[in-house]
């Protein structure tokens, strides 16, 4: 034991001495001058007119490393706080009860631009948004509703909005024409509009490509028109993930759908023990974001949270902030289906593909979903 | 710290008795409270060696410690410091300097987020960090009442969170769901999240007075039954017309505490509404309840020691039930004054952590009521004081919560803290065993 103790402590000092060595900057500018060149844009006013503007972010309970939407909203708000040099502040919250407070407490810090993530907030932000008729604020997923859950605008703030459904009706049409069981899955995180959606979408392509090829494919874990299906029920625990997407294999699903941030991980541990199983990411490309497991990504229906927190924020800075809701569509590029890779998708499938998305972004072919922004 | 083996070693003895104790909160209290005529006749001691020694001064030694060793990691947490110190045998000073810096900001930030905030613009700006640090204190003083009544029992009651839970569906169900006259709107939700959360807990006590069922694997058990239930509740429709199955609707303003600073006095946007006063009273109502009544002091006599209290004529089995059902009551009146007070609605994060830190604070209040109530407030602060501290100067969120465990865990160890500040062992212990061990040697000698 003592011996242990004292390599680790030998240890311990080399690994200082080591890393204390570096070069003195010669600047004389004090604490704020960093050595390693990192991004202190932060600290420092470029000078620009901007460099006045505070934009800021508060967390839902999940916080910024969720590798969902927490996060995706973060790295939007640090790409806006590079391009226009902008001071930005990123509060995380703990549990629901945190989320008054940290939004207020940035309004009292003088952000001009007080973004939350989730629906979870949105009484946070209305009532803060109510309550600083001089603040902007926006609401990632979820618009404003007032006691009676009637919807309701707000000068001040606005909600950012991602009709998925539409990139996640292609998913389904994809999903169907390419699985050999004829079974394919999806569950989500919470039964909540901004999760549902997905899945609203999803079934629709499955039953779009049913009645055009007169085939059967069979869908699990979301009913559309009861609104009933498999949640995990919460956005954390990838066992249960797992549990859920063994399930749906053990069912005769080839195709699985997980709606449900980190949790699907879970489902992709599930699906890489299984032979044949393939995923369909969401919110961020998979191939990219989950690359341990990108063997098993068919497909990905991206939601760019972090695009349209930039875009909210250049609009913003530059005096152009709207009220109006930020939608994201197949139009616009908000959402997408991402390249399909490790897969031949049959050149009449693809153009059929290809047709809907046209459909849907010309107006012809509309998804409706009681879900729907 | 050089010294710490030292002092352990040669107070062996009363060093390990002290651990024993604070490990095991229940039998010190008990043990205390079975002294209770006698702590009265220490007070004749030496004054200063009594507050030196004594269990006050030893929780602000923790506290300030803890807050040493948590604005260490806040320095090491800090960009610039880290930045800094890649060049620390270059220039040292750069280094400390930025350690520094971040550790006084970060604290002067605690600070002005949870008692005054002195760059605020108006009177009622500045202090409305206080007020802010007592909403968030009323669950922890109420709910850690609960827990400490139990730990005086000499139950670890670890189901508060699921009590406040249930307490929290009642309250709000009866805040949105009834119409009633403004005042008694208030107080039948008030009492009903009392009775859920003393029907809650009254299972654990039923099931450990019946059938010897440990309470710590019920009450934890419970807990998990409560967050399952809450997440079904507000998926049905009456809890549920927004079809979101996150938030009930909100609770009418006749059931609503009233604010505690009304705007007729003053203009201000406080959060703070009676629910603190609630507090206050549930404190007092406490306290009169161990000390003072014949209940209290059968409970403290089963947590002293439950085979004497049987002998005495106590039923160890009533005493069980009164007590946890006391503790679900508190943790509900927790409840209620989240629903009808801070929040307002019921959604599934309604209890927070608030269960499971109202322990930690019963812990640093030594299970006594005022202690609790401090420490409730002190935990308030830290929370309240930690979203200011986030978001001005960015330290993560997450040292406060390594602040308030080390409170508790060198509230845990007198020992530790009286060797770092070098402060003398308490009398009444050591005093007996040192003679028995001394005389024999001098008679050999």
């Amino acid at each position: 034991m003592r011996r242990v103790l004292k390599l680790a402590a030998v240890g311990a000092a080399a690994t200082m001495v080591l890393a204390g060595c570096g070069q003195a900057p010669d600047s004389n500018t004090g604490s704020t001058g960093s050595a390693g060149g990192t991004a202190d844009a932060g600290s420092t006013s470029t000078g620009e007119a901007a460099g006045d503007f505070k934009a800021c972010m508060v967390s839902d309970s999940g916080g910024f490393d969720d590798q969902s939407f927490n996060q995706s909203g973060k790295e939007g708000l640090d790409a806006a706080k590079d391009e226009l040099g902008i001071e930005t502040v990123e509060v995380e919250s703990q549990a629901d009860t945190d989320y008054a407070t940290n939004v207020n407490n940035l309004v009292s810090q003088g952000c001009n631009l007080t973004i939350g993530v989730g629906f979870l907030l949105e009484d946070a932000i209305q009532t803060a948004a109510e309550g600083n008729p001089d603040s902007n604020f926006a609401l990632i997923d979820s618009a404003f509703s007032d006691a009676e859950f009637k919807p309701v605008e707000l000068d001040n703030a606005k909600p950012i909005l991602f009709n998925t459904a539409e990139a996640s009706f292609l998913a389904g049409y994809l999903a169907a024409g390419m699985t050999e069981s004829g079974t394919v899955a999806t569950f989500g995180g919470m039964q909540i509009p901004s999760v549902s959606i997905f899945m609203d979408g999803f079934a629709d392509g499955v039953a779009k490509y049913n009645e055009d090829n007169g085939s059967d494919v069979k869908l699990l874990g979301w009913d559309k028109d009861k609104q009933e299906g498999a949640f995990s029920g919460d956005f954390e625990n990838q066992s249960q993930g797992q549990t859920l997407t063994e399930q749906f294999i053990a069912q005769g699903a080839d195709i699985v759908m997980p709606v449900a941030g980190p949790v699907g991980l879970g489902a992709a541990a599930a699906a890489a023990g299984a032979d044949g199983v393939k995923l369909i990411w969401v919110d961020s490309d998979g191939y990219l974001t989950a690359a341990e497991y990108k063997d098993l990504m068919l497909t990905s229906v991206m939601k760019q949270i972090g695009a349209a927190v930039q875009d909210t924020v250049a609009q913003t800075v530059e005096g152009g902030f709207t009220n109006e809701p930020y939608v994201g569509t197949l139009e616009n590029g908000g959402v997408g289906l991402a390249e399909v890779r490790g897969a031949e998708v049959p050149a009449e499938l693809q153009t059929k593909l290809d047709e809907y998305k046209e459909q849907i972004i010309s107006g012809e072919l509309k998804i409706e979903t009681p879900n729907a922004p | 710290m050089s010294d710490q083996p030292h002092a352990s070693s040669s107070h062996g003895s009363d060093a390990g008795s002290e651990q024993a104790v604070a490990a095991a909160p229940p039998a010190a209290v008990g043990t205390e409270g079975g002294h209770g005529p006698t702590r009265r006749d220490d007070d004749g001691g030496s004054v200063l060696h009594q507050i030196l020694s004594g269990s006050a001064l030893m929780s602000a030694l923790a506290i300030v410690l803890a807050l040493l060793l948590g604005g260490l990691l806040i320095a090491f947490a800090d960009e610039d410091t880290r930045a800094a110190s890649s060049y620390f045998f270059a220039r040292p000073t750069d280094t400390l300097a930025a350690a520094w810096d971040a550790m006084w900001q970060a604290y002067v930030a605690l600070f002005r987020g949870s008692v005054l905030d002195w760059q605020a613009d108006s009177v009622v700006g500045m202090v409305k960090p206080l007020t802010e640090s007592m909403v968030f204190s009323v669950p922890l003083i109420l709910a850690g009442l609960g827990i400490a009544v139990g730990f005086r029992a000499g139950l670890f009651n670890i189901g508060a969170q699921g009590q406040i839970i249930v307490g929290a569906i009642v309250a709000a169900w009866l805040g949105f769901a009834v119409d009633l006259p403004p005042v008694v709107h208030l107080l039948v939700a008030v009492l009903g999240g009392v009775v859920g959360g003393a029907v809650y807990a009254g299972i654990p006590g039923v099931l450990k007075a019946r059938f010897g069922a440990n309470e710590v694997i019920v009450t934890i058990m419970l807990n998990y039954i409560a967050v399952y239930l809450i997440s079904y509740m507000l998926k049905q429709p009456s809890f549920n017309p927004g079809r979101t199955g996150q938030r009930s609707p909100a609770v009418q303003p006749e059931a609503l505490y009233p604010a505690l600073v009304p705007d007729a006095l003053v203009e201000n946007d406080f959060r703070l509404h009676w629910g603190f006063v609630v507090a206050i009273l549930a404190t007092v109502f406490v306290w009169w309840l161990l000390e003072r009544s014949t209940t209290g002091f059968q409970i403290r006599a089963v947590g002293a020691n439950p085979a004497a209290a049987r002998t005495a004529g106590m039923s160890v089995g009533r005493i069980t039930i009164i007590t946890m059902v006391i503790a679900g009551a508190l943790a509900g009146l927790a409840a209620g004054g989240q629903v009808l007070g801070t929040e307002r609605s019921l959604t599934a994060g309604v209890a927070a952590s608030f269960g499971f830190d109202a322990i930690t604070v019963a812990l640093l209040g030594r299970s006594r009521p005022w202690g609790t109530f401090f420490a409730g407030l002190l935990f308030g602060a830290l929370k309240a004081g930690g979203f200011l501290m986030q978001s001005l100067t960015q330290t993560p969120i997450d040292i406060i919560l390594v602040v308030q465990s080390l409170i508790v865990l060198l509230i845990a160890a007198p020992p530790l803290v009286r060797s770092v500040f070098r402060l003398p062992a308490p009398t009444p212990r050591p005093r007996r065993p040192r003679p028995a061990r001394t005389t024999p040697k001098e008679v050999a000698a």
